[in-house]
């Protein structure tokens, strides 16, 4: 870890953010039966997870968790090397007419999502499509906003925000790097 | 990567990173929409100097899953047959904004030129040229190969595989012993010497001229087409004999491992190198190298163009 770096939520914070959101997904669809988890890789998918273990644990029913990548529906593809694919996963329930929660780490400019929507529209026709995150940094360049919220983080747009969870990186933690002044030509970090 | 021209110019990590993108790939031809935006306004063009049906389709279908736009351009009633040079097609090509030049020639070599030149800026992909090379075929075998025999992840190692029939003139041989080799499995080559290249002590693989021998101990064989087309001498006394001594049928096929199976690049000649009871039976996996040939070709396509278009 880079020495200048801030904890900004620890494990149980993480943990408790997760049962919240997880009470709010269910509370929203009033139940959990058409809910379907999609996490995004890599990181959301350990969320989605997470968020299903809580649902079943206040419900007693077990959600369908998938993955769906979104790489080669990005718009920035053209602007790095060809990039390795994760896996896509989608439950053999299927997402037609159900309610379709994406899960990701970090919501920034919203472009991950709006490549996630596209891969939906793809695959089927949910019910609805909600989003959920860890973390909220802001800074949105496209109309996308999030349905649950771990955390809302306001950060300028020269730090770095890194969420590392115990399946990927055997801690949890959500950590914020670099220079918190600087706010334009700064790298996304996710 | 920019291009790609031979089996032998991909490492074991290019090779499995090829693999594991089609392995995803596939998973399109599942959906509802069998099609991907991610080549969306990039032109790839066909450019088929001889005849082939099933490779030329593959390569289409696997563009078009990739919303690229696809250019068929073949020498029958083109302009090569009023006797335009590959350079002037090329730059021709490249005028017309090509992204990428899928080449088939029966010239060994073409492609290479091709890539090797400032006629045109794209990827080059080799579809196979003369008696040289077919990467995407070898690509497409060990993709089958590893989907039956070991669980559909990670190489090849220890796999044992016989490439019978015409070597000689088979370039999907020459792809196949190259990258099998690269992804860990030992090849065996079985042909009738005639039908056996000069200089094979030196390739990575071990010859034998009697398939009897080999068989009870591999765990896949792939036989190769015939190809009457390219010979111009008498390789073996007659269809009948060499049928008998180097085909593949029922009897043969029993001798196999239980859990062997059996390939063919295609087109098949049943009755000559494999017998029809073969050709139809479960462990055949014709069918499945026609598909798997799709979710390779879109993986290549993939890595070659989805990325920033000057990375070398």
């Amino acid at each position: 870890m880079d020495s200048r770096a801030r904890t900004v939520l620890d494990d149980a914070d993480i943990g408790r953010a997760i049962r919240r959101i997880a009470h709010e997904i269910v509370e929203r669809a009033r139940g959990s039966e058409d809910l379907v988890l999609l996490g995004i890789p890599t990181r959301g998918v350990a969320l989605a997870h997470r968020i299903a273990d809580a649902v079943d644990a206040i419900e007693g029913t077990s959600v369908p968790v998938g993955s769906l990548d979104i790489t080669l529906y990005r718009d920035d593809l053209r602007l790095r090397p060809a990039r390795a694919l994760e896996p896509t996963s989608i439950p053999p329930e299927g997402i037609d007419g159900r309610v379709v929660v994406l899960v990701d780490d970090v919501l920034y400019s919203g472009r991950t999502v709006r490549a996630a929507l596209d891969a939906l529209n793809d695959i089927g026709r949910p019910a609805a499509v909600r989003l959920a995150v860890l973390v909220d940094r802001g800074h949105r360049e496209l109309p996308i906003r999030p349905d649950h919220v771990g955390k809302n983080l306001p950060t300028s747009q020269g730090e770095q925000v890194r969420v590392e969870l115990a399946e990927v990186d055997g801690v949890d933690r959500v950590t914020i790097t670099g220079d918190p002044t600087a706010d334009e030509g700064a790298e996304a970090s996710s | 990567m920019k291009h790609l021209l031979s089996a032998s110019d991909l490492t074991r990590d290019d090779a499995l990173l090829i693999l594991d993108t089609a392995a995803e790939l596939a998973t399109v031809t599942d959906r509802s929409v069998k099609k991907l935006p991610t080549l969306r306004g990039r032109t790839v063009v066909n450019l088929f100097f001889e005849d082939s049906t099933r490779t030329r389709i593959s390569f289409e279908v696997a563009a078009k899953r990739l919303s690229a736009d696809v250019i068929n351009f073949a020498a029958k009633g083109s302009s090569v047959s009023k006797g335009e040079s590959l350079k002037d097609t090329a730059l021709t090509l490249e005028a017309m904004g090509a992204d990428a030049v899928v080449i088939r020639h029966s010239a060994s070599g073409a492609p290479h030129r091709l890539a090797h030149s400032d006629w045109i800026q794209g990827a080059v992909i080799n579809a196979g040229d003369g008696t040289h090379e077919h990467p995407t075929q070898a690509l497409l075998d060990a993709f089958t190969l590893r989907q039956h025999l070991r669980g559909g992840a990670g190489d090849l190692a220890g796999l044992r595989v016989a490439i019978v029939g015409d070597v000689l003139h088979s370039r999907v041989a020459r792809s196949n012993v190259t990258l099998l080799r690269t992804l860990g499995a030992e090849v065996t080559l079985v042909a009738p010497p005639t039908l056996m290249p000069y200089g094979v002590d030196g390739w990575p693989c071990s010859t034998s001229f009697d398939i009897d021998d080999v068989l009870p101990s591999v765990d896949a064989v792939m036989m190769l087409r015939v190809q009457a087309e390219r010979m111009q001498a008498a390789y073996f006394p007659s269809a009948h004999e060499y049928s008998r001594r180097y085909g593949i049928d029922a009897a043969r096929m029993a001798v196999l491992p239980e859990h062997a199976i059996v390939l063919h690049p295609g087109p098949m000649n049943r009755g000559m190198e494999i017998s029809a009871d073969v050709a139809d039976s479960p462990r055949a996996v014709m069918v499945e190298q026609v598909a798997n040939g799709v979710s390779v070709r879109m993986s290549v396509l993939y890595l070659l163009l989805g990325g920033m278009p000057d990375e070398a």
